[in-house]
């Protein structure tokens, strides 16, 4: 029996997308590590170019390990209406009945999912190859998880402006690069901070604020934003 | 009635032709007061006791370095008119404002630079003001680019219209980061934001060059509109007919 209620219907039409999506990112498993991999190259790079001094390493550890994260995100941030676009379904989700706000949160919530999170859990294990000093771990993953929702929600607006063209991948990280920049000062302070010894209640709570700020707005856009990519 | 300017807005051809008349006096206008400005700063206004006369070019950084802001909030919300109203006219405004702004923004990065290396001794200091400035100019550059991508000529207006609303949301949020940022590794040896005070000798010619920029700003922008109107509807009877009478003329 089928369940007509409004509320129901949000609810499911929030799960069946997110399932599809995650059924659709379980089945590229390449996709899935390739930002990861990317991670841990670029974080290796760090050594190999300025210095291996441990010194100098824990000093730089904790805005390496966010800049280079927030790389990883980005890169992986075109895939994210892609495919539907390219295979029409995304015009299929637009003329649903659906809302759309929640499609989009759906899809988002799972880009977050194989890229944000897998960063987020890597991202200890490069900070002690960089040497960072013990007290910044915690911050590190408490930030970051923070960090990479927000950033996920802001890119998908940049996603989605970006999505019909063929050759979108650098104008996405050009536009939404600026964008991050709020999100990586708070993310990188509050590990730094941490590891000074400092409080970092204020840091993560404004992270926070960004992050319900984003989840609030960056759909609205994003559809938006979808709307004319496919219309044009 | 009261709205009615607003409607025919909706009109290029209106907007052009109304437009027309004012752009000699705007141009003698911006000229006289940027001249104005320029004599006076440069030859009357006291020399300052600590930087001597390097801070005259404060008269060409402040006006640009406003307008460069300024001129984004009017990208953004021409933007959202036409995003709203589904109008062309503020759509093709949005356009000509995006290199207007950048390069001004450009304009105001160069000239604090010369500014920097006389004052603090080097020609780049992270400071929030520059710092936010730059990211200003990637907000820009990130406007053209997006407008450029697209083939398809309504896209572009819409998605860049977008993405200048993204913008305009998180520039508060931007600045504000970037100035705690700075509070946190403030070098000791650079005090710009307490120099608030300025002296009326100096802050007069200024308030002249800032006002000379604005109107300057809006001729730039009209003649940029008016050649983005042209264009746009070459192929309208009137535009023919504009055509065609300036060539007798010629």
């Amino acid at each position: 029996m089928r369940d007509n209620s409004p509320a129901a219907s949000l609810l499911g039409g929030f799960i069946a997308s997110f399932r599809r999506d995650l059924l659709i990112a379980a089945r590229h498993k390449a996709e899935l590590t390739n930002p990861l991999v990317f991670f841990l190259i670029a974080v290796t790079l760090i050594p190999l170019g300025v210095s291996p001094e441990k010194t100098v390493l824990a000093l730089l550890a904790p805005g390496i390990v966010w800049v280079m994260a927030l790389l990883a995100t980005l890169l992986s941030l075109d895939g994210l209406f892609r495919s539907d676009y390219d295979d029409g379904s995304l015009e299929q989700m637009l003329i649903s009945p659906q809302s759309l706000y929640f499609t989009v949160m759906a899809k988002v919530l799972v880009h977050w999912l194989v890229s944000g999170l897998p960063v987020t859990l890597l991202a200890p294990v490069l900070g002690l190859m960089l040497s960072l000093p013990i007290e910044g771990y915690l911050p590190l993953l408490a930030s970051l998880a923070l960090g990479t929702a927000s950033m996920s929600l802001i890119g998908a607006v940049g996603a989605a402006l970006t999505v019909s063209l063929r050759k979108g991948g650098l104008l996405l990280s050009l536009i939404v690069m600026p964008l991050y920049i709020p999100v990586l000062i708070f993310g990188a302070s509050a590990v730094q901070t941490a590891v000074q010894g400092g409080a970092i209640g204020m840091q993560l709570a404004v992270l926070g604020a960004f992050l319900a700020l984003a989840i609030v707005l960056a759909p609205i856009a994003a559809l938006g934003a979808l709307r004319i990519s496919t219309n044009g | 009635m009261a709205w009615q300017w607003f409607h025919r807005l909706g009109s290029p051809r209106w907007f052009y032709e109304k437009t027309t008349p004012w752009l000699p006096w705007l141009a003698t206008l911006s000229i006289a007061l940027i001249v104005t400005a320029a004599v006076w700063g440069l030859a009357f206004a006291p020399a300052d006791f600590k930087q001597g006369n390097s801070y005259r070019i404060i008269y060409i950084h402040v006006p640009a370095a406003f307008l460069a802001l300024a001129g984004y909030y009017i990208m953004a919300i021409s933007g959202a008119v036409g995003l709203i109203w589904k109008m062309k006219l503020p759509f093709m405004v949005m356009k000509s404002a995006a290199p207007i702004g950048a390069l001004l923004t450009f304009v105001s990065l160069v000239t604090g630079s010369i500014w920097g290396k006389p004052t603090w001794g080097t020609w780049w200091e992270w400071d929030a003001r520059i710092t936010s400035m730059l990211i200003l100019f990637f907000l820009y550059l990130g406007m053209i680019a997006l407008q450029q991508a697209f083939q398809h000529r309504d896209t572009a207006d819409k998605a860049s219209a977008v993405l200048a609303l993204v913008g305009m949301v998180n520039i508060p949020i931007i600045y504000k980061s970037v100035d705690w940022w700075n509070t946190l590794h403030q070098p000791a040896t650079i005090k710009f934001t307490s120099k608030s005070s300025i002296d009326p000798s100096m802050l007069y010619p200024l308030l002249t060059m800032v006002i000379g920029f604005y109107v300057f700003y809006a001729l730039v922008l009209l003649l940029n509109t008016r050649v983005e109107i042209l264009r746009r509807e070459n192929r309208t009877q009137w535009v023919n007919d504009l055509i065609s009478t300036t060539n007798k003329r010629a």
